[in-house]
């Protein structure tokens, strides 16, 4: 137990040095909110759909919880650069609990993140629905982190270089956020799309916390919930498959 | 405390290990010296669980680290060719976090943890991050930190390689005294003949994944009818000079050392 404590530690302590890497982290964002926000809102509005801003700060809000937890899982493929992996790997701790402690640490990390993130939209013009509803949105947002962290770290695992990293950010995380609906509406899309949109757990969690946000969900928050735990568990046994299986 | 019996392990077409066997006996320091390439990190990581080995039979203290990883685990401790601390941390962050891994009281491990890192001259720089060390410094971290906590077996790959004279004795003494005074059985790998000759009681040699000697460096300098060991070891393995191939993770480092400005 000590070891998965240590590890969440250790992540926390790395991010709270990198100042840098926080602010950077902003910037798209920011980007975001600024060009789509404003730039589509107009639109937005004369198709009738309300105040885009609003709709879509809870898309911007799962993408930083999206890209944080994913690329703090693929931290693996830094350690395994640097050798640290090879030190948690001899260590007389059973692999599940290195795993988890990481998948933790990354969803911590992501989450704090996010918060900037609803700081910076609520500077912007957003407004939630009712200030009650936060700690919802606060839980959702750590099992958001916790699915996505766990994808991370399945991924890291499976990783050997660089180059496959590029392969995973395009043809996985840009899709996971892109059909999520973070930026559109799920309602009245044509077929293909709207199949892609269901397969996506980012989907339910974007789904989630906009119904704590704003009140409009498309599913229910109870069922998104139910999904995302599941798909948790599933993203966890794929990791520890994984995580068990790496030779350095 | 080690038996290893017809150890192999192919890389696709490479042979790094091929049919290795040995012993090593509780207590016993034992070397195992051999050029570039020629299997002695394949075997260490065979024997710390982070290499399935393709076939042959290794065992320690009994347990065959294939299938009771984690009790392999407790047994022994590593200090490792490459490097392997995490440089984001400080330096007391990393032994922190090696005596929370191997289960060392917290009470000990802040007073081992001072009494190492003084002997290897750290312990002022105790609360900077390891980037900003110095290349032997690192190494002597990496050293402090594996003689954390006290393992049965003390597994030493390459340990010395890079370190001043002092810092080596200082290594060796230390070795020398958890031999004598706890019965640490250590299995070293080095480049350097006479630390070997100074400090193993049983050297193997071993070459393209073959043991091609094995006994006391007495022995083996009466084998080849040298004078030194270096002499010994070079009548043994030839005069050639052997290229490691590179593995999957080089082109990575390569890749991380051009990015490590900006990154994180």
């Amino acid at each position: 137990m000590s070891a998965i404590y240590i590890l969440w530690l250790r992540d926390l302590r790395r991010y709270t040095r990198s100042r840098s890497q926080v602010v950077a982290s902003l910037g798209q964002p920011i980007l975001y909110i600024v060009a789509l926000g404003f730039g589509l809102g107009p639109v937005f509005q004369r198709a009738g759909e309300g105040s885009y801003l609003q709709f879509m700060a809870p898309g911007v809000i799962s993408m930083t919880l999206l890209f944080t937890s994913v690329f703090s899982g693929i931290g693996l493929l830094w350690d395994r650069q640097f050798g640290f992996l090879k030190e948690t790997l001899v260590a007389p701790v059973p692999r599940v609990y290195i795993m988890i402690g990481r998948t933790l640490g990354g969803a911590t990390i992501a989450v704090i993140q996010a918060t900037l993130v609803v700081v910076v939209c609520l500077i912007a013009g957003f407004r939630p629905s009712a200030l009650t509803s936060l700690p919802l949105a606060f839980v959702l947002m750590l099992l958001i982190a916790f699915v996505f962290a766990a994808l991370g770290v399945a991924i890291g695992s499976s990783l050997q270089d660089m180059q496959g990293f590029q392969l995973v950010m395009n043809f996985l995380v840009m899709p996971i956020y892109f059909l999520s609906g973070a930026l559109f509406p799920l309602n009245n899309l044509p077929g293909g799309l709207a199949v892609a949109t269901r397969i996506d757990p980012l989907a339910y969690g974007v789904d989630a916390l906009r119904g704590a946000f704003i009140g409009r969900s498309y599913f229910t928050i109870s069922f998104d919930v139910m999904l995302l735990a599941a798909v948790a568990v599933l993203f966890l046994a794929v990791g520890r498959r994984m995580f068990e299986k790496i030779e350095v | 405390m080690i038996r290893v019996e017809n150890l192999t392990k192919k890389f696709g077409e490479l042979t790094a290990v091929d049919g290795v066997s040995f012993e090593v006996k509780e207590g016993e320091i034992f070397a195992f010296l051999g050029p570039n390439g020629a299997g002695k990190t394949t075997t260490i990581k065979m024997l710390t669980t982070l290499l399935q080995p393709t076939s042959g039979t290794l065992e320690l203290d009994g347990l065959d680290p294939r299938k009771k990883q984690n009790e392999v685990r407790k047994l022994f401790g590593i200090v490792f060719q490459d490097p392997s601390l995490d440089i984001d941390l400080t330096a007391y962050e990393n032994m922190e976090l090696h005596g929370v891994f191997y289960h060392v009281p917290r009470k000990a491990r802040i007073e081992r943890t001072k009494a190492l890192l003084e002997k290897f001259e750290l312990w002022d720089r105790r609360n900077e991050r390891v980037k900003q060390f110095s290349g032997g410094m690192k190494r002597r971290l990496e050293i402090a930190r594996g003689l954390l906590h006290s393992p049965k077996v003390l597994f030493l790959d390459e340990p010395t390689l890079g370190l001043d004279p002092q810092t080596r004795n200082q290594l060796w003494t230390h070795v020398k005294y958890l031999n004598e005074t706890e019965q640490t059985t250590v299995f070293l790998t080095t480049h350097y003949m006479d630390e070997a000759d100074r400090v193993a009681n049983r050297i193997a040699i071993i070459d393209h994944g073959k043991i091609v000697a094995m006994g006391s460096s007495q022995e083996l300098k009466a084998q080849t009818g040298t004078a030194s060991l270096e002499e010994a070891f070079l009548a043994l393995t030839g005069s050639t000079i052997r290229d490691e191939r590179a593995d999957a993770a080089d082109p990575l480092r390569q890749m991380a050392k051009m990015w490590s400005n900006n990154r994180r």
